[in-house]
C-alpha cells in the first residue's frame, strides 16, 4: 500500500496556495471598499461646493455657478450670475471659504490621525489633547501684541510655535513606557486646556476691545472672513503636513506594533515622533490661524474613515483629508444659512456633534479595558 | 565566507544595571550559525534583559554586543532588520489590523529590494509554517493569547532573517503548537540561521536546543549541551528548588521535572 496522506511539506503547500486565495479575495474586498469609498468622497465634495456656493443670502442657481467656473477655465458655456453681485461673491467671498473649509477640516482630520498613530491612541486629537488650545494662545499673543514680525505669515507662525511647543509638552506629560493611558492623555488634555484657556483669558484682559473681539471670535471657531490671501498663507502649511503625514504612513502602521517592535522592523522611532510631532503643530497651526478652535473633526472623521478602510495609514491619511474637508464645508454651510443673516460659530456646532461622539468613543475605549480592537 | 560554526552574534563583557541594581555582570555568549541557544534560568536571572541587549534595544553599560563581527551600535535601523528578527513577549497592537497585515509587517524591511517580488508568497508560506492562515482576516487584537503570539511568530518568519531572537516564543501556546513552534525554530537553524530562544520549560529545552545557557543573578552559571549543563545538583541550587533529571523511559531525551516530595511532606504534616 502506498501511504495517502500527504507528507507535511505538501500540506504546507497547500495551505499556502489555500491563504494566498483567501488573502486575495480580502485584498480584493478591501480594494473596492476603498475605491468606492475614494469615489463617493470625491462626488460628494464636488456636490458641496456646488451647493456652498450657492446657498446663502444671495442664493446662485447651480446652472449660474457651473456657467461661471467655465467662463473661468476659458469655456464660453452657460449662463453667468444674473445678480451684479452675483460673480463677486461667489468668487470672492464663497469659494475662498470653501477653500479654507477644504484647509482646516483636512489638516485637522490628518493632523488627527497622525496623532492617533503616534500616541498608538485613538482619542489623541489636536483639541482634546490641547494643542489647538496651545497655538491659540500663541495666536492670541499676536494679535494682542500686534506682532508683525513676518507680514501676513505672523500669526501663523506664533500658531505653529505654540502648536509645538504644547505637542511636546503633552507628549513628554501624557507618555510612560512607550504608550499612552487613554486616562492620562485626557487628563493631561484637561490640564494643558485649563491653562491654555487661563493664558487666553488674560490675553483678553491685557488686550483693547478690538483684540478682545477677535479672541472671543476665535476660541468660538468660524471661516467668516475668510479670504483668499489667507488661503494662500496657510495652503503651503496644510501641504506640507500632509505630505510628509504620507511620507510617514508605512512606519505609522508599524508603529502599531509597539515601539519596540516597530525598531525591530527598521524604524527609526525617535526621528518618526519628532516628525510626526512637527506635522501636528504645522496642520494645527494652519487649521488655527485665522479660523480659531474647531474641535473634535480630528477624532470623529479618522475614526469614521477607519470604520470603513482598516487602520492602514496611507489610505486613512487621504481619506481623511477628503472626509474632513468634506465636514467642515457642510458644518460651516449650516453654520451660516441655518439662522438667517447669523454666521453661527463652527467651532461650536462641531463641539455640539463631536462632544457626545468623544464620550462614546471614551466609554467604548473603557470597555475594551482601554485597548483598542 | 564564514565557516558554519563561526559567531554570528556575540556577547563581549556585557554588564548592565537598572540603577544600582546589576542586571547582567560581564556576559559573554557566542551565538553561531545552524544552532539553537536556550537562554534559561528563573524569574530575575536576566534572560529577557539579556536578549533586549542582543537585539540592540538596551546598550550595555559596558561590554559590547557584535553582529556579524560589526557592533550593534555601528549598524543601521534597517540593515539590523533584514539581518535580525526578534519575538517580543508582548504581542500589542493599537489599531485593529488584521492578522495578515500584522504577518506582512513584518516584510517592510525588504521594501524596493528585489526580495520585495516574493512578500505574498514568503508571507504566506509563513501563515502556514504558524498556522494561523484561518485567522488571516481577523482583527490581531481580537485574537487570544496563544494566536496573537503565533502571528507574532509568522511575523518574524516573514521577516526572513539569519538571526531569530524569540522570547518566550511558546508563553501562552498549547503543547502542539509550543512543539510546532520549538520544531520550526529548529528548522531555521537546519537552513543556517542561528536562533536564541528564552524558555522557561527546561524539558522543551533540553529537547529542542543544541546549547544551552543557564543564566543565574545576571552571569552565565553553565553553559554547554543540554546534557551537559541540565544535571539535578546544578539546576537544584539555582532554581533554589529540588529538581530531577531523568532520561525519557522510552525515547532517553532528558526529562527535567521538579521533586515534589519535600513540599508534599510538608503539606502533610502541616
Amino acid at each position: 500500500m502506498t501511504a495517502t496522506v500527504p507528507g507535511p511539506a505538501l500540506r504546507a503547500e497547500a495551505g499556502a496556495g489555500r491563504v494566498a486565495d483567501g488573502t486575495a479575495a480580502l485584498d480584493r474586498h478591501r480594494r473596492r471598499r476603498i475605491a468606492t469609498l475614494y469615489a463617493g468622497l470625491v462626488g460628494a465634495l464636488v456636490v458641496a461646493v456646488l451647493v456652498a456656493g450657492g446657498s446663502g443670502q444671495l442664493t446662485i442657481p447651480l446652472s449660474e455657478i457651473l456657467g461661471s467656473i467655465a467662463h473661468r477655465l476659458g469655456i464660453d458655456a452657460g449662463p453667468m450670475p444674473s445678480h451684479p453681485n452675483g460673480e463677486y461673491t461667489l468668487w470672492n467671498v464663497r469659494f475662498s471659504r470653501i477653500a479654507m473649509a477644504v484647509i482646516v477640516g483636512g489638516s485637522l482630520a490628518v493632523a488627527g490621525a497622525a496623532m492617533q498613530g503616534v500616541f498608538g491612541n485613538p482619542l489623541a486629537e489636536p483639541s482634546v489633547v490641547g494643542v489647538s488650545s496651545g497655538a491659540a494662545v500663541a495666536a492670541g499673543f499676536a494679535i494682542v501684541f500686534g506682532l508683525r514680525f513676518a507680514g501676513d505669515w505672523s500669526i501663523p507662525v506664533c500658531a505653529f510655535v505654540g502648536g509645538l511647543v504644547t505637542t511636546l509638552l503633552v507628549y513628554a506629560l501624557s507618555r510612560s513606557d512607550g504608550r499612552t493611558e487613554v486616562v492620562t492623555l485626557v487628563l493631561t488634555g484637561i490640564a494643558v486646556n485649563a491653562v491654555a484657556g487661563a493664558l487666553l483669558a488674560l490675553l483678553m484682559f491685557l488686550g483693547d476691545t478690538q483684540a478682545r473681539e477677535s479672541i472671543v471670535f476665535w476660541q468660538l471657531g468660524s471661516l467668516n472672513g475668510s479670504r483668499w490671501t489667507y488661503v494662500v498663507v496657510v495652503a503651503p502649511l496644510a501641504v506640507a503636513g500632509v505630505v510628509i503625514a504620507l511620507a510617514c504612513a508605512r512606519s505609522l502602521d508599524l508603529l502599531a506594533l509597539g515601539e519596540r517592535s516597530a525598531r525591530h522592523l527598521g524604524v527609526n522611532v525617535e526621528a518618526l515622533r519628532i516628525v510626526l510631532i512637527v506635522v501636528v503643530a504645522l496642520l494645527t497651526a494652519a487649521a488655527v490661524s485665522f479660523c480659531g478652535i474647531v474641535a473634535f473633526v480630528g477624532l470623529i472623521v479618522p475614526h469614521l474613515v477607519r470604520m470603513v478602510t482598516g487602520p492602514g495609514h496611507r489610505t486613512l491619511l487621504v481619506a481623511s483629508f477628503l472626509a474632513g474637508a468634506l465636514v467642515l464645508i457642510c458644518a460651516d454651510t449650516v453654520a451660516r444659512t441655518a439662522v438667517a443673516y447669523t454666521d453661527l460659530p463652527l467651532g461650536m456646532l462641531t463641539s455640539l456633534v463631536g462632544g457626545p461622539f468623544f464620550f462614546w468613543l471614551l466609554r467604548r475605549t473603557r470597555r475594551t479595558s482601554g485597548g483598542w480592537a | 565566507m564564514s565557516r558554519p560554526d563561526t559567531a554570528v552574534l556575540s556577547a563581549h563583557g556585557v554588564s548592565l544595571s537598572y540603577g544600582r541594581r546589576p542586571i547582567l555582570e560581564s556576559v559573554d555568549l557566542a551565538v553561531r550559525r545552524r544552532e539553537v541557544l536556550a537562554l534559561v534560568g528563573p524569574n530575575g536571572a536576566g534572560k529577557s534583559t539579556l536578549l533586549s541587549v542582543l537585539a540592540g534595544d538596551l546598550a550595555p553599560d559596558e561590554g559590547e554586543v557584535r553582529l556579524d563581527g560589526t557592533p550593534l551600535a555601528q549598524w543601521k535601523l534597517r540593515d539590523l532588520a533584514r539581518t535580525r528578527a526578534v519575538l517580543t513577549q508582548e504581542h500589542k497592537i493599537s489599531f485593529p489590523f488584521p492578522a495578515i497585515d500584522v504577518v506582512r509587517m513584518g516584510r517592510s524591511p525588504w521594501r524596493g529590494r528585489p526580495e520585495e517580488d516574493h512578500d505574498e508568497r514568503v508571507v504566506a508560506e509563513a501563515l502556514a509554517t504558524a498556522d494561523v492562515e484561518r485567522l488571516a482576516a481577523q482583527p490581531f487584537g481580537l485574537l487570544s493569547g496563544g494566536e496573537k503570539g503565533r502571528t507574532s511568530f509568522a511575523r518574524i518568519l516573514a521577516q526572513r532573517t539569519g538571526v531569530l531572537l524569540l522570547d518566550e516564543p511558546t508563553a501562552a501556546l498549547d503543547i502542539g503548537h509550543q512543539e510546532a513552534v520549538l520544531a520550526e525554530a529548529r528548522t531555521q537553524a537546519a537552513a543556517g540561521a542561528a536562533v536564541v530562544v528564552v524558555l522557561h520549560d527546561l524539558t522543551l529545552a533540553a529537547a529542542w536546543s543544541d546549547r544551552v545557557a543557564l543564566l543565574h543573578r545576571g552571569r552565565v552559571a553553565a553553559e554547554g549541551p543540554p546534557a551537559d549543563v541540565f544535571t539535578a545538583p546544578l539546576l537544584s541550587l539555582v532554581y533554589d528548588h529540588p529538581i530531577d533529571v531523568l532520561p525519557h523511559p522510552a525515547t532517553g531525551e532528558l526529562l527535567v521535572l521538579p521533586d515534589r516530595r519535600a513540599l508534599i511532606a510538608r503539606e502533610e504534616t502541616a
